[in-house]
């Protein structure tokens, strides 16, 4: 059954808000930086562990996304060439602010850790023998500053769109980070799964599980939660998406702990693990562009929320 | 400092508009014709920082009054015209700029409500039953009604005198201009429908707690000593945050320049001791330029002066200091619920909730932390 429409009021039935002039590459950024920050927990416990395969597959996709996010990050803005302005100041206000300087702290590392594996290739004598002795510490101490900077880079960005005035991402952001969180894990895990045979992916099999239970649930949330406003997550594009991402991370967690022998299903439920968090980031940053299209969802919970405190006040003076 | 716009005084003259882009040398945004009564910028944007919001209203001013019981009032002025308008745009030269409308919001609105409760847009129709446009004539049954709406909007655009009622079928759309004859000339007096304009010069509102600004992560937006909110120009990489933080949707992009934009309330002119350029040019002083507590003193006399005339309709927007935002430094007298005028009833400043969302994001964070450990320290493989 369906709700009545709510009624509103607005000018011409123009947006109240204006719409995020952020594009699709916004979008593939929060996937980017998760899986940048997935991987590298990956990677480090790999490391730790010594599961060189994880590790391996951890820090070289790491680098990869963390650099693509760069690009991503730059490309969305209107004056690329003065990306350096967003290092002039550090204000805890600005979630963009803080998460550049996640990043500046996390590329370097991740980038270091991600050559380190690189030293095999180097020869055994002379100034690169040097080189190539000294690079698997330099990438231990690295590849620990990456994963230790990973959980802020993939849960920076839920309250980065929540702190907007985008009616449908401001009211979720107790879920945001949760399913960025959850999202991130999931994809870390699936490069592991696509990566390491069997014999050395138990770890990604379990972070798979974890990542899918809080993206799930998180995903759950948003989409039942805040009423009005968990319309746009449910219905048209915003809602196929994240359909499509809670069945890709069922099939992928099934497939992770099912196909556990199997290095083939262990390797498809990893892509499907990517692709649902691909899809998943791409549901909840288009569900928040359509609240902010349409003033019914500015309207409507504020005009009910005035509403409610005339009543209160009203109420005494009877 | 800041401003005070009293909109019951406002006659849409645009001087405001004009001589805004004239001072600040804005670029042009177009010369069009939205649909949407006289208003042809239809939003704030990078290239309008002040615009002019012309609302067509089936009720009289003054609705509630003794004088005006009985009136044949309600209807719509035009509920075709209104759903025309708000899916139309002109070229802004901006990102987002002036985004369309939802079109059946618009023509439910627009269906005029008899007890003025403002907000209430029921779809009860007027006096007459059922819909009619501003002369009367019941659009739905009108051969050239709603049907055809969006369809010739170019043909309406420009036909200033609305077309008698009669040869409506015939002539060119009829897009919300207002007639050059009286109401219920063609329809007799019972018919007609009394309607009212309601203008409004809106601007950034500085706000006191001003979301733009707490994002901005480059420090191009900045507070002055004025306590107003400005952009600096070479410092704004065009990350476009605080366009998505703006509760009043204000703040907007140039395109090609890829920079932000809005009123900077003539800081330079502030600077050198001057109003405005928009409050100097205002011929009815609608836009009042001072000091924020004298403003609001002034705002609360008009405001008993309106009431003590019957215009029980009249209420300030943006004054209180303990509102979601702190206050603006700009605020406004208003004749209808802020909605009506696509300002947001009860906005709030984004970062309000930041601290919490911060806290969010933490545990969320120790969550993935927790989850590798645990996944990792399994014995298994
Ligand atoms: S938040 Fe919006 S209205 Fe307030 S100062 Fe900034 S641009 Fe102006
Ligand atoms: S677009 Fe410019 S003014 Fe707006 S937040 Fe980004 S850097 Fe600041």
């Amino acid at each position: 059954m369906r709700v009545p429409e709510a009624e509103f009021t607005s000018y011409y039935g123009r947006p109240i808000l204006k719409p995020p002039v952020w594009k699709w590459d916004i979008a593939a950024y929060l996937f980017t930086g998760g899986l940048a920050a997935g991987s590298s927990l990956l990677a480090a416990g790999g490391q730790v562990t010594g599961r060189p395969a994880l590790r391996r597959a951890g820090r070289v996709t790491a680098l990869a996304a963390v650099s693509a996010s760069a690009v991503f990050l730059i490309r969305d803005l209107g004056r690329p060439e003065r990306f350096h302005h967003m290092l002039r100041v550090a204000k805890p206000t600005s979630p963009m602010s803080v998460g550049t300087w996640i990043l500046t702290a996390f590329g370097p590392a991740a980038g270091v850790a991600a050559i380190a594996e690189g030293a095999g290739l180097l020869p055994r004598r002379g100034l690169l023998g040097l080189v190539g002795r000294a690079l698997p510490p330099a990438g231990h101490a690295a590849g620990l500053v990456a994963a230790a900077t990973a959980p802020a880079l993939a849960t920076y960005t839920g309250v980065l769109l929540a702190d907007t005035a985008v009616p449908s991402w401001h009211e979720a952001y107790p879920e945001l980070p949760v399913v960025f969180a959850g999202s991130a894990l999931a994809s870390g895990a699936g490069v592991g799964l696509l990566a390491a045979p069997p014999a050395e992916a138990g770890p990604a099999r379990r972070m798979a599980v974890a990542g899918a239970a809080l993206e799930l649930y998180g995903a759950h949330r948003v989409e039942t939660r805040l009423g009005l406003l968990s319309e746009p997550y449910r219905q048209g594009r915003p809602g196929r998406l994240l359909r499509a991402g809670r069945l890709l991370t069922a099939a992928g967690v099934t497939g992770a702990v099912l196909g556990r022998r199997s290095r083939a299903v262990g390797a498809l439920s990893g892509a499907a693990l990517l692709a649902a968090s691909v899809v998943t980031r791409f549901g909840i940053f288009y569900g928040g562009v359509v609240s902010a299209r349409d003033p019914r969802y500015t309207v409507v919970p504020q005009r009910e929320r005035v509403n409610a405190r005339r009543t209160r006040t009203d109420l005494p003076a009877d | 400092m800041g401003f005070f716009t009293d909109t019951s005084v406002c006659i849409g003259c645009k001087a405001c508009e004009v001589a805004c882009k004239e001072w600040n040398g804005v670029p042009g945004s177009g010369l069009d014709l939205l649909g949407m009564s006289y208003d042809n910028t239809g939003a704030l944007t990078a290239n309008s920082w002040r615009h002019v919001a012309f609302i067509e209203q089936p009720r009289p001013s003054g609705h509630g009054s003794a004088p005006f019981t009985g009136t044949p009032t309600g209807g719509t002025a035009s509920a075709a015209s209104a759903t025309v308008a708000a899916g139309t745009t002109g070229p802004t030269g901006t990102q987002p700029g002036l985004p369309p409308g939802s079109p059946p919001a618009a023509a439910r609105m627009s269906v005029g409500d008899q007890d003025g409760a403002g907000v209430s847009v029921g779809d009860h129709g007027g006096a007459t039953g059922g819909p009619v446009d501003v002369l009367g004539a019941p659009f739905a049954a009108g051969p050239a009604g709603g049907s055809a709406a969006g369809a010739s909007n170019a043909a309406g655009r420009g036909t200033a005198d609305a077309p008698p009622a009669t040869g409506r079928a015939a002539g060119p759309e009829f897009l919300g201009m207002p007639g050059a004859q009286p109401p219920g000339r063609g329809t007799g007096a019972e018919g007609r429908t009394d309607f009212r304009w309601l203008m409004m010069s809106d601007v950034c509102k500085h706000c006191t707690h001003a979301a733009c600004l707490d994002v901005c992560p480059t420090g191009s937006l900045f507070r002055t000593e004025f306590g107003t909110v400005v952009v600096q120009e070479d410092i704004c990489n065009g990350c476009g945050y605080c366009i998505s933080a703006c509760p009043y949707g204000v703040i907007d992009q140039r395109r090609g320049d890829g920079r932000a934009w809005k009123c900077t309330l003539c800081y330079d002119r502030l600077g050198a001791g001057m109003t405005p350029a928009c409050a100097q040019a205002c011929p009815t002083e609608s836009i009042q330029y001072g000091p924020l507590d004298e403003l609001r003193e002034r705002a609360a006399v008009r405001v008993a002066t309106l009431h003590g005339r019957g215009v029980s309709e009249a209420r300030l927007y943006g004054h209180d200091p303990n509102d979601g935002v702190g206050g603006d430094g700009a605020f406004f007298l208003l004749l209808d619920e802020p909605e009506v005028y696509g300002l947001p009833p009860d906005p709030v400043v984004t970062t309000r909730d930041l601290p919490a969302m911060w806290k969010r994001a933490g545990l969320a964070a120790l969550a993935m932390a927790a989850a590798t450990v645990v996944a990792f320290a399994g014995r298994s493989s």
